[in-house]
């Protein structure tokens, strides 16, 4: 992926040119989803890409294919028939000892194999921490193009993978090209594309690959897995309501005001990245590009200008409400809900005007 | 032991603007920074060094401006800064960055002896890809360690490392060998401030300095522009929402009376469904 985007090729570059695709990718063809599993649990991100992976299949009529990776009876076979329920055409599979616990070394080889072995035209990876392990030196090896964290995927009227990604600074996005290799392979971050519905259907092929790889060749052993605790995650990706409180709050005490909203709502809070820059808030707190990504039906933020690196992190609320003392704050671009005004000030009645409003309809509901 | 370090001068954040005409970066009076990703790599390295002995070296691919950025490094205390500065890098993404500067490390190795760790930040501030790191790695054939969040032991004599990484859900501790390429999970330890003595020692260090010819790169087609598989097509503004933003202006209400009307008039099945959160806590 454009690492710092220089400028947009000019007209003459290899984009004006559109110099054909080398002979040899030709027969390329195909989107592929990487499965991420581990101990027989797949990562939401995964469905999340193929419902993304599905429209650009029909765009370009071509198959929508699951990968998946992991040891013998480790689940790989369940989670393939259950990516057919999220709209994969056939599966890819690779079952070894050596890919029970995750390593670069053998992940990578296999996903390498595969890929050129059967020719996919694009190749899509959560942007977790095993994705981006994993997507990085896949690229590599395979010498193509990477793009990043995108939050948007399209396909060109030519037939090539559009990615979009904000780009550094400015309240702008990129949308990158790999024009002349494949396949053209990009990450997305948990829940920037929509969960799709989960339809009960057979899988239509089963392709099972033969990976030589043995323990011997492998040079990094796992020691242990020591799991977060329960109590250590927190759940705001995946939350319901999210309130979250920017540099506009003044100072580290005024987020109590946050969490005191959150608690009354029975919400999750975070911040924007200056907050966690900071130390006001612990960075898995933060929203955004390079924080959290949510969903929720209700995104509260106060006091958050609503720069592009934040807005990708929150677009997919259902309910954006902005709290900003300037009425020209980007933040009102994209919300649903604005107020000007001093949310310092606003932040204990908005808790209060809650508190009573929800208790309220709670008796309401009981005396009914 | 020799350690290299890759770190990447970047803009001081958010204070970049886009020429509103030809749509490319102004990176000019900008203030440029060490990515502060980078600075847990500077340090790690720093103690393994001292810890073990040996050497630390900082390698940087950039403008010749760049070299401010190794200067600051060597006030923390490393041994020696290379400058990888070439017109033919312009424009480089990720996969020409990584073979420009395995490449160089390639020639660090053995100018200044057989490097064991490379480091590097987990991702800049810029860039923001994360994927330097592990390209590195897969062209120098080292054992790639991402999200490094300890360095639990180093043995220089069996060539054996164990660290512990940042999984999805976990810490894995891992066992491996030297040569390896560590990316270091940030919030690990904090930058020393170095001593009077190197920074004096940095500010007349010599840097060296390598074109792409000096690192032993003879094909610069695929270096820069020519040598990147992605290309950047456009740059824009993200468009507005079609509908505004309803403004709340309070009449009778208060403020926050009248915004939870207007939240709860826009999605009224919200109500029913905070209830349940709410009784949840
Ligand atoms: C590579 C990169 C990645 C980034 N990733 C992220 C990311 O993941 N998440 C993220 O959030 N940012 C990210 N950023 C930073 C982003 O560009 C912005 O700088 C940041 O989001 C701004 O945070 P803010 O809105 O809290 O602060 P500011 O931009 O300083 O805005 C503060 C806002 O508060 C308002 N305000 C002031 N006082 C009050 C008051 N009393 N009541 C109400 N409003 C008030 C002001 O009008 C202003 O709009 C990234 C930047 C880069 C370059
Ligand atoms: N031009 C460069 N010169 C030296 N190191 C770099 C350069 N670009 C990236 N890196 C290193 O690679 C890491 C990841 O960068 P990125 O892939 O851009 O997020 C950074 O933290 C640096 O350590």
């Amino acid at each position: 992926m454009a690492e710092a985007p220089k400028k947009p090729a000019a007209a003459g570059g290899r984009a004006g040119t559109k110099k054909e695709l080398p002979e040899h990718f030709k027969d390329y063809k195909h989107v592929w989803v990487f499965i991420e599993q581990e101990r027989g649990v797949v990562h939401p991100v995964s469905w999340e890409l193929l419902g993304a992976g599905r429209d650009l299949a029909n765009k370009l009529g071509v198959d929508l294919a699951a990968v998946v990776l992991g040891a013998p009876g480790g689940g790989v076979k369940e989670a393939a028939a259950e990516a057919s329920c999220y709209g994969a055409d056939l599966a890819y599979i690779v079952e070894s000892d050596v890919l029970t616990d995750y390593r670069n070394e053998p992940y990578a080889r296999a996903m390498t194999e595969l890929v050129n072995t059967y020719k996919p035209e694009i190749l899509l990876l959560g942007a977790t921490t095993l994705g981006r392990d994993l997507a990085g030196a896949v690229a590599t090896t395979l010498l193509t193009g990477l793009t990043a964290d995108s939050t948007a995927l399209d396909v060109d009227t030519d037939g090539s993978l559009a990615a979009t990604r904000p780009t550094f600074g400015g309240s702008l996005l990129c949308t990158i090209y790999t024009l002349n290799y494949r396949p053209q392979m990009a990450t997305v971050r948990p829940r920037v594309m929509s969960m799709p519905d989960r339809v009960e259907r057979p899988l239509g092929r089963l392709i099972e690959h033969t990976f030589t790889m043995v323990e011997d060749d492998v040079v990094t052993k796992v020691l242990s897995f020591i799991a977060d605790r329960e109590s250590d995650k927190s759940s705001l990706a995946y939350a319901d309501v999210v309130v979250a409180g920017g540099l506009g709050l003044g100072s580290p005490e005024n987020f109590q005001l946050v969490r005191q909203l959150a608690s009354v709502l029975g919400a999750e809070y975070g911040c924007s990245r200056p907050v966690v820059q900071k130390g006001w808030l612990p960075a898995e707190r933060q929203i955004g590009q390079t924080g959290k990504t949510i969903r929720p039906r209700l995104y509260i933020a106060a006091g958050i200008s609503g720069a592009i690196q934040h807005r990708v992190g929150v677009e997919g609320a259902d309910l954006i409400v902005a709290i900003n003392t300037d009425k020209n704050a980007p933040i009102f671009d994209f919300a649903h809900v604005g107020l000007v005004t001093d949310a310092v000030r606003l932040l204990p009645a908005l808790t209060e005007a809650f508190r009573k409003r929800l208790s309220a309809s709670t008796s309401e509901r009981i005396a009914s | 032991m020799h350690i290299v370090v890759c770190i990447k001068q970047v803009p001081d954040s958010a204070q970049i603007r886009v020429h509103p005409v030809t749509n490319t970066i102004m990176r000019q009076g900008v203030p440029t920074i060490i990515n502060p990703y980078d600075l847990f790599a500077i340090e790690e390295a720093l103690r393994l060094r001292d810890k073990l002995g040996g050497q630390v070296t900082i390698l940087t691919m950039g403008p010749p401006m760049a070299e401010d950025t190794l200067r600051k490094a060597l006030t923390f205390g490393a041994d020696r800064a290379v400058l990888l500065t070439d017109r033919f890098f312009a424009g480089s993404d990720t996969l020409a960055t990584t073979f420009a500067l395995a490449a160089a490390i390639r020639k660090i190795g053995d100018t200044f002896g057989p490097v064991d760790i490379v480091f590097t930040g987990k991702q800049t501030i810029d860039g923001d890809t994360a994927q330097v790191g592990p390209g590195i790695a897969k062209r120098l054939g080292l054992t790639q360690l991402t999200y490094v969040s300890r360095i639990a032991d180093v043995d220089g004599e069996a060539r054996t490392i164990k660290v512990e990484r940042r999984a999805e859900g976990g810490v894995q501790e891992l066992a491996t060998k030297m040569p390896c390429l560590i990316t270091m999970l940030e919030g690990t330890n904090e930058i020393r401030r170095g001593s009077m003595n190197d920074a004096l020692r940095a500010s007349r260090a010599e840097i060296v300095k390598w074109s792409a010819a000096d690192a032993g790169i003879e094909d610069t087609a695929k270096c820069g522009l020519r040598g990147s598989p992605t290309i950047v097509k456009k740059v824009f503004a993200p468009s507005p929402r079609a509908t505004k933003a309803t403004m709340v202006e309070p009449g009778d209400a208060t403020p926050a009376e009248a915004l939870i009307a207007e939240i709860f008039k826009q999605q009224p099945e919200l109500e029913s469904k905070l209830m349940t959160l709410a009784r949840g806590y």
